[in-house]
């Protein structure tokens, strides 16, 4: 009833091709923005915090990269884990090295130079494709968690070979370290969520985000018609890298504060983040943020049924958890490869008729 | 339906000279020796039997393949070895016997993507999206209209092109050819496949392009009757090699040409 | 001579190493080659086999903790165990079963979908099966024991210390594990070469529609497919076992058949042997050289940044089809 494009004219093309062109659907996004913004952060406390919000934000940050390079560009990459770990570092030693830079140009800074890294390891993508390329990229997942792990400058020499972030603020208000408010790793990650989203958007529906797609649906044809491969490509893994960078900071610096980096950045880690694109839907910006959400919250709700509820021990539910998971990927790749965006989509589609829809 | 076949049209200096090209793979002789020009403004069909080299021609011209042999003139300069989006960026526009559309993408984006090599703003505007960026999509959206329109296209522009008929996914793919506003347009079998009534659609906007938007034009086609109405000058091919160039009307009482379509024994 | 002597006795070590990961390979390019999915959960079925086979001979009760959370039932044992050559046919009958369920519930559903649809399909197939197989036999690591020789063979030990002045030590098991391989490799090669299925097969790795087109049974060959590939998982995983204890831990060494098969080539089987035994002598005389210098540990990746750095210039492996572009 209320979800109508009927008197809703376009009378630009400009009009046409905005994020939200149905005026319920714009409505819908201020209202979760400002909630986002101005309610939850007094709502918010440490378990929240912790368990959900931020993780959430943080892995919504590499689903959107991972999103780029696969989502749009169709590079398959399993080398997420080593990248964020590349990120994490590079932050380490700044903000270690230069005590004065701020935090949110350090994570930014840390962000390109992943990106960096990640246009180096995407140089076989021009000769390798499809799943040769994906092989490939867990030489990257290999070799970045071992030279992390092995070459102490990295972490500053420290005994245990863990890397520890020291408070960092903004404005005065800490952001990192022991002595930081729930509320402000929120607000935090939110911003850098909110902007790497909203850029994210902006690539992709404009002639970059076109060349990524058509590499990916067919690149052949993409040469031929004048895509440069070699500019598509890096491209993808240039930006994906520089959001998995960002996520790999952001994850050390605000969420954990302390990480050692085969735990914190090894292969589950990357299939974390490729689960989480397959789930909310590969070529989806909002796709990556709900497949986030998705497997963030999913092992809580399992958790909590199965140990809480069902009174079993971790381990048992650790393999539930495992087989769950494995079945959703099935699942969706089986009934909906463009993920629960797409039944979204389709939701919208139906509403739009509704209650009428013949 | 005739309005520009009588090849009446000034020939003046060719917008692209092949001379002499050979092409191999491993063992397998693709091309031979051929020689042809193509002169601005015409519309230049290539015909031949099944396996002849047409599309390895075609491959040939915009940088697929690299012949081993020969070379190729482009607006009066040789061309050097040059990869195939430089060739697109040169203005060589082509569509594919087997469509090659970007399957993932609506009709209208993937339309747009053949406006690729003519896109300006750059990676940190396109980023920022305000301003420059978005004025420029704008211009770009107006010109594809334009073919969306002249293609008479506008009701499936955001339907996604892995769910359109055939005959409307060659059109599409024209579309996206088109809006690179290409000097040479190559158009490999634009319609096989179509029934008479789409065949004469097909016919009228390779047609209308040729007259509207003076491009050049090299068709490769099956269909005899469509060939000799709408080429200013055809070239026939058999097992790699050129075996006659010529008007239509030279082409339809040459022995070789004849020979080579009925088979006499060699 | 001493130091050539062990950096001999470094590369025979990988070469059994090699080995094993051409085993595990092995299973990759079998459904690679004949169906055309790449099946990541190979890695993980040769674990689930080895667990299976365990927990069969040493008469388990599956899900025994499962039943003990739900119904407080506390029974782990059946209290038998079964003699080696049983468990073996039962755990054949297990992974046949996988392969038909498989084919049911997932393949049957993606027929004609994008190769890498189907690849990331694996990818949650493989962790279906690491949290059922952990379920269903327990993640504590177990030791596999069906009668293997083992322990180091005096006789070439006494011959090159006799010879050479310097006793070479090799695993007895490692010797019967390449014979096994070898056999293995021998007898798939002529079946998929010269029987009529081979042919089969190797139409639908072509391509699925065509060969349904001239009738052939996609299902039938797929349940065939994934059953031998359950063998060879099934063979890997006593070797691997028998070796190095039974853990969902180690599918992390059972990914290193993935550089194997970049190396070889997806569709061959000989790549399978030779990129397996390049990489395990590789990895360990690298380690044994450079390992000192850069700190150590190198077999972590070594295996994959060699594949590649390899595919940067022949992309298509060493023995695999060469890739021919076309529009």
């Amino acid at each position: 009833m209320f979800y109508r494009e009927v008197g809703d004219f376009k009378t630009t093309y400009a009009a046409d091709s905005q994020t939200f062109p149905i005026a319920f659907d714009r409505v819908r996004y201020y209202f979760v923005l400002i909630v986002a913004v101005l309610l939850v952060p007094f709502l918010i406390d440490d378990y929240w915090s912790n368990a959900v919000f931020v993780p959430l934000l943080v892995w919504s940050v590499a689903a959107i990269g991972l999103n780029i390079l696969t989502g749009y560009c169709g590079q398959i990459s399993l080398g997420t884990g080593g990248f964020m770990a590349v990120g994490a570092y590079a932050c380490y030693k700044l903000s270690t090295e230069f005590p004065d830079l701020n935090i949110v140009f350090c994570i930014l800074i840390s962000g390109a130079i992943t990106a960096a890294v990640g246009m180096l390891f995407g140089l076989p993508s021009l000769r390798i494709k499809g799943f040769y390329l994906a092989v490939a990229t867990l030489a990257a997942q290999f070799f970045l968690v071992w030279l992390f792990n092995k070459v102490p400058w990295f972490y500053n020499y420290s005994a245990s070979g863990q890397i520890t972030m020291p408070e960092r603020t903004i404005f005065g208000l800490a952001v990192t370290g022991p002595n930081v408010e729930p509320w402000a790793q929120y607000l935090i990650c939110l911003a850098f969520v909110f902007g790497l989203a909203w850029a994210a958007r902006n690539l992709t529906r404009g002639s970059l985000g076109r060349q990524w797609m058509a590499i990916r649906d067919m690149d052949i044809a993409a040469e031929i018609i004048g895509v440069d491969p070699l500019r598509a490509k890096l491209s993808a893994f240039a930006v994906s890298s520089f959001y998995v960078g960002v996520a790999g900071a952001l994850y050390f610096s605000v969420y954990l504060g302390a990480v050692e980096v085969t735990e914190a950045f090894g292969i589950n880690q990357s299939f974390l983040v490729l689960f989480m694109i397959i789930i909310g839907g590969l070529g989806s910006i909002f796709g990556s943020l709900v497949g986030a959400a998705f497997m963030v919250l999913l092992p809580i709700v399992l958790r909590n049924i199965l140990t809480r509820g069902l009174n079993w021990d971790t381990a048992l539910a650790t393999h539930v958890e495992f087989m769950v998971v494995g079945c959703l990927i099935m699942f969706f790749l089986i009934a909906e490869p463009h993920g629960l965006a797409q039944l979204w989509n389709i939701a919208k589609q139906k509403l739009r008729l509704w209650p009428f829809p013949h | 339906m005739n309005s520009s076949g009588s090849g009446q049209k000034a020939i003046e200096a060719p917008l692209m000279d092949i001379r002499n090209i050979s092409l191999r793979f491993g063992g397998v002789v693709a091309l031979e020796g051929v020689s042809f020009d193509i002169a601005e403004g015409e519309i230049r069909a290539i015909i031949g039997p099944n396996g002849a080299g047409k599309s390895s021609m075609l491959n040939v011209i915009n940088g697929f393949y690299t012949p081993q042999l020969g070379e190729i003139w482009y607006e009066g300069r040789r061309r050097g070895s040059i990869k195939p989006h430089n060739i697109a960026r040169q203005g060589i526009a082509r569509t594919f016997q087997n469509i090659a559309l970007f399957e993932g993408m609506s009709a209208l984006d993937n339309i747009l993507c053949g406006r690729v090599t003519l896109v300006r703003s750059g990676f940190w505007k396109q980023l920022l999206w305000w301003g420059p960026a978005e004025r420029e999509e704008t211009e770009h959206r107006e010109r594809v209209e334009q073919i969306i329109d002249f293609l008479e296209i506008q009701a499936i522009r955001k339907t996604p092109v892995g769910q359109l008929p055939y005959g409307l996914q060659k059109r599409v793919e024209l579309g996206r050819a088109l809006a690179a506003e290409p000097k040479l347009l190559l158009l490999d079998e634009p319609m096989a496949g179509m029934n008479n009534e789409e065949k004469e659609d097909m016919c009228r906007f390779v047609l209308d392009v040729g007259d509207e938007l003076g491009t050049t034009i090299v068709l490769i086609e099956h269909d005899m009757g469509v060939v000799m109405d709408l080429a200013d000058r055809v070239v026939v091919m058999d097992h790699g090699e050129l075996i006659a160039d010529g008007v239509p009307q030279e082409i339809m009482n040459n022995q070789d040409v004849i020979d080579a379509y009925l088979g006499v024994a060699h | 001579m001493q130091q050539l002597l062990y950096l001999t006795e470094v590369s025979l070590n990988g070469l059994t190493t090699g080995v094993l990961y051409a085993l595990v390979a092995l299973g990759y390019v079998l459904i690679f080659k004949s169906s055309g999915v790449f099946n990541y959960a190979q890695g993980v079925m040769v674990l689930f086999a080895a667990l299976t086979l365990v927990g069969l001979q040493r008469g388990q009760v599956p899900f025994a903790h499962l039943w003990t959370a739900v119904f407080g039932t506390h029974t782990y044992l059946f209290g038998w165990n079964l003699p080696a050559v049983v468990a073996i046919v039962m755990t054949l009958g297990v992974m046949v079963l996988l392969a038909i369920l498989v084919e049911r519930l997932v393949l049957k559903h993606l027929i004609n979908q994008h190769p890498i649809v189907l690849f990331m399909a694996t990818i949650g197939l493989a962790y279906f099966l690491e949290g059922f197989g952990d379920l269903m036999w327990g993640s504590d690591v177990k030791r596999l024991d069906i009668g293997l020789p083992v322990g180091i063979s005096e006789t070439i030990e006494s011959f090159t210390a006799a010879t050479f002045g310097y006793g070479v030590f090799v695993d007895r098991l490692d010797l019967f594990a390449g014979l096994v391989a070898a056999a293995l490799v021998f007898a798939l090669t002529v079946w998929l070469k010269h029987s009529q299925l081979g042919r089969t097969l190797r139409a639908v790795a072509d391509d699925h529609q065509a060969a349904l087109s001239v009738g052939i049974s996609l299902r039938l060959v797929w349940v065939l497919v994934w059953s031998t590939a359950g063998f060879v998982a099934l063979v890997a995983g006593v070797m691997w076992g028998a070796k190095s204890g039974v853990q969902f831990s180690l599918s992390l060494i059972a990914l290193k058949a993935l550089p194997v098969l970049m190396l070889g080539g997806f569709t061959s089987i000989r790549g399978a042997i030779v990129g397996g035994l390049i990489i395990g002598v590789g990895e360990k005389l690298f380690d044994f050289l450079m390992g000192p210098i850069i700190g150590g540990a190198t077999e972590s990746w070594f295996a994959y940044v060699l594949a590649l750095v390899f595919l940067m210039f022949r992309p298509q492996g060493l023995y695999g089809e060469k890739i021919i572009e076309r529009v």
